[in-house]
């Protein structure tokens, strides 16, 4: 399959530029012209593709599992919904002023059972780019997530999120229409939504328009996929006034998912099939779909009180901090 | 999202360049103004009324009754939990120049008589940025209302989450606005005060949970910086994007109070939020 390939993907692209090669047709003819076994010289170069893609997929730096992330042939958030429930259905709009198609919401079934969900939406060519606002949503999308989220957890519906954006739209019509407000909004009411939760960051975990979408009783991310306070490109400007060290500042702000892992502010890491989720999207959401039953048929069997305690908790315990002795030195009072 | 997309407006570097205790250059009118008569009038230009921005304590002092702040959480300081470049140096950087560990100073006060959890933010520390000190400050501040029944009273400013603390300040977005859904699940009323500037992920956590929002005339309030908007639109932005003015026109705000009568319509506030001295009671 010819995927578009990333400067650290050019030994895995030759070598699957080879095989494809030596798999057509008038090859086998040619070769067993000259003699050649063809099929153990297929079989030497799968192997040395496979180990060449461990060797690359298994090692990629944090600026490359950046640009994974932002794949364009990487799952979005509809492609997972289409690869790991039973059926969807979509809804539509925040009942105040529009339908911010950044922002995708409904309902679906996961092995028979019922439950709401929503996504930041890409979109695949330009035209849907431009019409899901290449998935950086206004208050307008948030404003839906959460309504469905609400109406879902009247009827005690579990509650699946998938985070991919760059980041909330920070434009003229988001800031009119209250996109900060409507980010907090999510953050308290998510806090309180009194119905199991996951979130999973599939793609990008860009700042403040994921974590919108965010805050859950279990929070999973895909093997490439990011999660930043800020873009590393932001960082970089800001370090560096150098928007080319991106690499040296996603190095910096430790936007991995293996990062987020071990710094314990998500639950798990779903691994991805060899070569990244757009090499094999099926198996992807397959891996998806494993972990979002298991995840939810543990926290779906908690008391609710519990679920809430422990989600509470759980936010609480974000943070690293020390703690001087008290007055020790401190700082002169008005000064 | 992240602190460090807004850069200081041109006329406040024009400031630093007065020799600072006697005369300053003011940020709004240009005018140069003695220190003397900025201190007497709460850092606000007596000649065009631009709102300079003020230290946490000095916030506090015109704002709580005399002698009423008992400060909490003193003790916290930051750490460095993604081992950022130059971090640690720019805590100390920060500290040297506002007196504070970190860029947040909450307490229990009385405003007028009437008791409340507080805390206000201090921009001299890192531009007022929210890492895991602020959030953790600002979420207690937000228990304390809990736990004493207090009513809580915030004043923000900031850049927004703290880059430098990376995905850790994100979640502080979380961790706060969390704290907020249980002050209110409570029943207890939380008032939050923007001040210049109030932004990021700031802005687009607890800053914008309050019961009621007030905000100081002509503060920066926004989600990113006016520079990003105008580079992604092309579009004209009004002149008062990003404004206290601007978020009072479409609704985010809930009054502009000039810094004099802040401390007045805070009591004000605060007495019609009180569960006591209701009708047929």
């Amino acid at each position: 399959m010819a995927v578009s390939a990333f400067e650290f993907e050019k030994p895995i692209a030759e070598l699957e530029e080879l095989l494809s090669a030596l798999k057509a047709p008038e090859k086998r003819a040619e070769a067993e012209a000259q003699g050649i076994d063809l099929d153990e010289a297929i079989a030497t170069l799968e192997g040395q593709l496979r180990q060449a893609m461990r060797q690359v997929y298994g090692h990629l730096t944090p600026w490359e599992k950046t640009l994974m992330a932002r794949h364009k042939d990487r799952p979005y958030s509809l492609d997972m919904i289409r690869l790991i429930f039973d059926d969807y259905m979509e809804m539509s709009g925040d009942r105040l002023c529009a339908n911010d198609e950044a922002i995708v919401a409904g309902f679906a079934h996961l092995a028979g059972k019922p439950l709401a969900v929503t996504g930041q939406q890409k979109g695949r060519d330009l035209k849907e780019r431009q019409r899901r606002n290449f998935g950086s949503a206004r208050a307008e999308g948030f404003r839906k997530a959460l309504r469905v989220a609400q109406l879902a957890a009247r009827f005690g519906k579990p509650v699946v999120s998938f985070v991919d954006t760059a980041g909330a739209a920070a434009d003229l019509r988001a800031e009119q229409h209250g996109v900060s407000e409507a980010i907090a909004r999510n953050l308290a009411a998510f806090s309180v939504l009194p119905v199991p939760t996951v979130a999973v960051v599939i793609g990008e975990g860009g700042s403040g328009g994921a974590i919108a979408l965010g805050v859950a009783d279990r929070v999973l991310m895909l093997e490439h996929a990011i999660y930043s306070v800020i873009a590393p490109e932001g960082c970089a400007a800001i370090l560096w006034h150098d928007k080319a060290k991106a690499a040296e500042a996603a190095d910096a702000l430790r936007l991995t998912a293996q990062n987020a892992l071990e710094l314990g502010l998500i639950d798990e890491v779903v691994a991805e099939p060899l070569g990244g989720a757009h090499r094999d999207p099926a198996a992807a959401a397959a891996a998806v779909r494993e972990a979002l039953e298991r995840h939810l048929a543990e926290i779906g069997a908690m008391d609710r009180q519990e679920l809430l305690d422990r989600r509470y908790k759980r936010l609480r315990s974000f943070g690293v901090f020390g703690a001087v002795a008290p007055d020790a030195e401190a700082p002169a009072e008005g000064e | 999202m992240a602190a460090g997309w807004f850069g200081r407006r041109s006329k406040a570097k024009a400031m630093e360049s007065v020799p600072e205790g006697i005369a300053t250059k003011c940020g709004g009118c240009g005018e140069i103004v003695f220190a003397k008569d900025l201190d007497r009038n709460m850092q606000v230009c007596l000649k065009c009324g631009h709102h300079h921005r003020l230290s946490a304590r000095a916030r506090l002092a015109i704002t709580v009754d005399e002698e009423s702040l008992v400060e909490y959480d003193r003790d916290l300081a930051p750490s460095d939990p993604l081992a950022f470049p130059d971090y640690v140096a720019k805590q100390s950087a920060a500290e040297a120049k506002s007196g504070l560990r970190d860029a947040m100073v909450t307490g229990v006060a009385t405003i007028d008589g009437a008791p409340v959890s507080i805390g206000a933010a201090d921009f001299a520390f890192m531009g007022g940025s929210m890492g895991s000190v602020v959030g953790e400050k600002v979420a207690r501040a937000m228990e304390r209302g809990i736990e004493k029944r207090l009513p809580v009273v915030i004043f923000s400013a900031s850049g927004g989450a703290r880059m430098q603390e990376g995905l850790v300040a994100l979640m502080q977005m979380a961790k706060t606005s969390a704290a907020a859904a249980r002050l209110q699940a409570a029943g207890l009323p939380f008032i939050s005060v923007l001040t210049d500037p109030t932004t990021g992920g700031v802005f687009a956590s607890y800053a914008s949970l309050g019961d009621l929002i007030l905000a100081e005339p002509g503060a920066i309030v926004g989600f990113a910086g006016r520079r990003v908007g105008n580079q992604d639109l092309g579009t004209h932005l009004p002149a008062n994007f990003q404004t206290s003015e601007f978020q009072l026109d479409h609704g985010m705000v809930d009054r502009i109070v000039p810094r004099k009568d802040m401390r007045p319509t805070l009591a004000y506030l605060l007495s019609f939020l009180s569960p006591e001295e209701t009708h047929g009671r």
